[in-house]
């Protein structure tokens, strides 16, 4: 071990049991994360299975660049994170660091460019309301949606980004050892949140193109 | 680390192939939304979103190599999910698209003024 | 060792209880202990249960005459709304997982701690501060939505703090959800050797299915949640007819939550009396493995019945018709744990202490409870008794005659070990009785009364039904009294109760080969289990509990 400091907390008897109790630890959080979204995606689904056409409607005016870029700048941050829950179970400090740099820094660009894109939305007044520009009144119901699955997607990134700072910082301060199984923790969290914008991307993104 | 060279390169390559993966069939849910396939266009783009969860969580997030007991929680959120969905579904799909008079009621599929579900 | 020997060894030069490992208010509010943790949730859920016991006192008094007596009818629909909000989320979801699941599961399982002994600090604090903070919302004007925020009243029209009671409970979900995960790690992960999954007490097994059911079920009632607040803060479309909402979504999604929460509430007890019972009647507990796939189905099942609640809300029939089926469903595991509980009795030897009559009236009061539940899960009867008072009996019989009576069951049981003191056996069981009696007087009378028509939630109502309210009111005085009374004696036994013994009851299971209370770290030495659980003998004497011949403890080889 390079560090003096162990990873090893009470109650577990060795390492590799507490390193396979984190991974379920988080694995049943992200279940509960599953069912969270999934109310939302349900929603969705609902809708618009009873509206189809004013959902193609309402669609087609969601910004499908900022939307694939924030794609591409997710599933990068996804591959940077493995990278990084590798280098840590090598041991290897500071491609660990790198890469939860590297990470919260793709993470970070997506909330730019999330925050430029919504400046952009509310400027053609695509917020459901009196003066909301598009017909029927269900296209409100679509952009409801959207305003709602990407604020929570963000605040579930923006926790993310924070969690990753904070636990490299952790590392970095050699509070806990690179190889600590906290880092499983925070890379499955990340993963999970990439998830949910892969499957947000062709609901929001994709709709009313053809 | 034996052999460490080689395994390096081994365990680094496995993630940028996922990533490949991943960015290609983002680019294809992302053309064949252009396309006029109608219906097929949802289902196609949905698939391939579920095709690129899956390599995700089998590849990025490591459940093939990890215990049986961490799938079956990954398992059984989703199957959970399918719950809530089918259940739920069933309420809406079943729903009588016959009003008082002609009005068929708000909140029932496939009336004559939608194209159909999806 | 025997019983004597562990009891003298408590007192002697063993280490410190987790009583004494610390005396300020500092390491109580930031102990990782599960067993410290434990008291701090049981503090915390008592003070609610009472706010909300009071809020159900008043409108009780309310209902003695037709046409009100003190409260105007806004005030009155926001008691009952604060008394189903704080009863159902601050005091029974976390009631018996967070107090004697917390406290009893590394015990049971003969480990040091839980999973995640900070995160089951989180756990508390979310609790607390959610709780608190809906509670003063409620208290200051509060809500009149009824606990089941039902759109676009809650949207839309209601006024007061939707959003403030909607935000606190969504916060305190989290703490439902870490508890649940913590819960489960910690079966899976930390069993002492040789105690296999078939060797787990039926407590234990019933911490598992409801932790399945919190980690699942809750972040679809946070969803729902946050929709009302979306809708009702930003003017956000979600449930709004006038743009294409449909209200009955808003009904699926908290549904979907808040019919698995009452297996939440019913999981656990039946953990609880699955313990009382064979340690009270000195047998094994009948039908062990149907016992527990009897949890695990009804933490399935019961995820697959929300649409029952919604009947006459504008699903489809063929909706109702799939949730009707499989409400009847359901309730064949919850039958076959009544089952087995009564064929565990045959041919015991059967006393009375508390704990037994607390557990006993379980068994009674829920099998009225759940048979009234297969009235109601029923389309056509549902129709005519939905949201009368018969839904009202129902429920009140399965969460207080159930639940309640389970975890007074449970607080009685395991007191000795928790505080190291006994309590007056004599005011126990007066208590008890009284609590039977009372319950029956409040509830019964509202099966009849709801079903001859009288509708819930209604301030004023028809002069016919005054002597059924009356009734019910006098029953609810003696029903408070009778929650009242453990108080005072559990007090009493804190300063001068006799000294418990590490197994009062000579009862099976880990908890009891450690001391009364116990050290902090549970266990001097690790047990290694290995018998069955339940190892009671037919051939036990009946009278002096330090008398009996201590049952083979498990993996003790001394």
């Amino acid at each position: 071990m390079s560090d003096a400091v162990t990873a090893l907390r009470e109650p577990w008897p060795d390492l590799d049991r507490q390193r396979e109790g984190v991974s379920v630890g988080i694995w049943l959080f992200i279940a509960s994360e599953v069912l969270f979204f999934g109310a939302l995606f349900l929603g969705y689904t609902v809708y618009r299975t009873l509206y189809p056409e004013a959902f193609r409607i309402a669609g087609a005016q969601t910004d499908v660049f900022y939307g694939g870029v924030n794609l591409l700048l997710l599933l990068t941050s996804s591959v940077t994170m493995t990278f990084g829950v590798d280098a840590s179970r090598q041991e290897r400090r500071r491609t660990t660091l790198v890469c939860l740099g590297l990470t919260m820094l793709l993470g970070t660009a997506f909330l730019i460019f999330k925050g430029f894109e919504y400046s952009a939305d509310i400027a053609k007044g695509l917020f459901p309301g009196a003066h909301f520009p598009l017909q029927p009144p269900q296209t409100q119901l679509f952009w409801a949606f959207y305003w709602v699955m990407t604020a929570v997607h963000a605040v579930h990134l923006a926790v993310g980004v924070g969690v990753v700072g904070v636990f490299a910082l952790i590392l970095w301060r050699r509070l806990l050892p690179i190889e600590s199984p906290g880092m499983l923790g925070v890379a499955t969290y990340w993963h999970f949140v990439d998830t949910v914008w892969i499957i947000l991307f062709p609901l929001l993104y994709l709709v009313g193109r053809s | 680390m034996t052999n460490s060279h080689g395994r390096r390169v081994h365990v680094w390559l496995r993630p940028i192939a996922v990533w490949v993966a991943l960015v290609l069939l983002g680019l294809a849910s992302l053309g064949s939304a252009y396309l006029p396939l109608n219906a097929f266009n949802t289902s196609l783009n949905l698939a391939i979103a579920g095709t690129m969860v899956i390599l995700l969580w089998l590849f990025l997030m490591d459940l093939v190599g990890s215990e049986a007991l961490v799938r079956l929680i990954a398992v059984a959120g989703l199957l959970w999910l399918s719950f809530m969905f089918a259940l739920t579904l069933s309420d809406y799909f079943s729903r009588a698209c016959e009003g008082p008079g002609d009005v068929p009621p708000a909140t029932c599929v496939n009336q004559k003024t939608n194209r159909g579900a999806f | 060792m025997t019983n004597a020997a562990i009891a003298d060894a408590a007192v002697g030069t063993e280490p410190a209880s987790y009583l004494e490992a610390g005396h300020t208010l500092i390491s109580w509010l930031t102990t990782t202990d599960h067993k410290r943790i434990a008291i701090l949730y049981a503090i915390s859920i008592t003070l609610f249960f009472f706010i909300g016991g009071i809020a159900i006192a008043m409108v009780r008094l309310e209902l003695m005459t037709p046409h009100g007596l003190f409260l105007t009818s806004d005030a009155y629909n926001r008691l009952f709304s604060l008394h189903g909000i704080i009863m159902v989320w601050f005091f029974l979801v976390p009631s018996i997982p967070a107090t004697m699941g917390n406290f009893l599961l590394p015990l049971m399982i003969g480990a040091h701690d839980v999973a995640f002994p900070r995160l089951n600090l989180l756990s508390w604090y979310l609790y607390v501060f959610g709780a608190a903070f809906t509670v003063y919302a409620l208290l200051s004007g509060g809500v009149d939505t009824g606990w089941t925020f039902y759109t676009p009243l809650s949207t839309n029209y209601a006024t007061g703090y939707v959003i403030a009671a909607a935000a606190g409970v969504f916060v305190v979900g989290f703490s439902s959800i870490a508890t649940g995960v913590n819960f489960i790690a910690t079966i899976h992960m930390l069993r002492a050797p040789g105690l296999t999954w078939f060797r787990l007490p039926l407590f234990v097994w019933g911490m598992y299915t409801v932790s399945m059911v919190m980690v699942l079920a809750t972040p679809v009632l946070a969803m729902s949640l946050l929709l009302v607040i979306a809708e009702r803060a930003f003017g956000l479309p979600i449930f709004d007819a006038a743009r294409g909402g449909d209200p009955v979504l808003f009904q699926h999604m908290f549904w979907f939550y808040s019919h698995p929460a009452v297996y939440i509430m019913i999981l656990p007890a039946m953990g609880v009396v699955s313990e009382v019972i064979p340690c009270f009647a000195r047998r094994a507990i009948f039908g062990y493995t149907f016992m527990v796939y009897a949890l695990i189905a009804i933490a399935v099942i019961g995820f697959m019945v929300w649409g029952h609640h919604m009947f006459v809300a504008g699903q489809s029939p063929l909706a109702n018709l799939v949730f009707s089926f499989l409400s009847f469903i359901v309730a064949v595991p919850s039958a076959i744990k009544v089952f087995n509980w009564t064929a565990t009795l045959h041919r015991g030897q059967i006393t009375f202490e508390a704990p037994m009559l607390y557990a006993l009236g379980f068994v009674g009061l829920f099998t009225i409870g759940g048979l009234t539940g297969l009235f109601l899960a029923s389309v056509p009867i549902d129709i005519h008794a939905t949201d009368t008072y018969f839904v009202i009996a129902h429920f009140h019989f399965i969460m207080v005659g159930g639940t309640v009576s389970a975890y007074m069951a449970g607080l009685h049981f395991w007191w000795p070990k928790v505080t190291g003191r006994m309590y007056s056996e004599a005011w126990a069981r007066f208590a008890a009785i009284t609590t039977f009696l009372g319950f029956n007087a409040t509830f019964m009378p509202q099966f009849v009364m709801g079903w001859d028509g009288m509708p819930r939630r209604y301030h004023y109502y028809p002069d016919v039904f005054q002597a059924w309210h009356v009734m019910s009111s006098v029953g609810a005085l003696i029903l408070a009294v009778a929650y009242v009374l453990p108080l005072i004696y559990f007090g009493w036994s804190l300063i001068y109760g006799r000294r418990a013994p590490a197994n009062p009851w000579n009862a099976t299971g880990l908890e009891w080969q450690t001391s009364s209370p116990p050290p902090k770290e549970n266990f001097l030495r690790l047990p290694r289990v290995e018998v069955e659980p339940y190892a009671y003998s037919d051939t036990d004497q009946v009278s002096g509990a330090n008398n009996r011949m201590p049952v083979r403890a498990q993996g003790e080889t001394a």
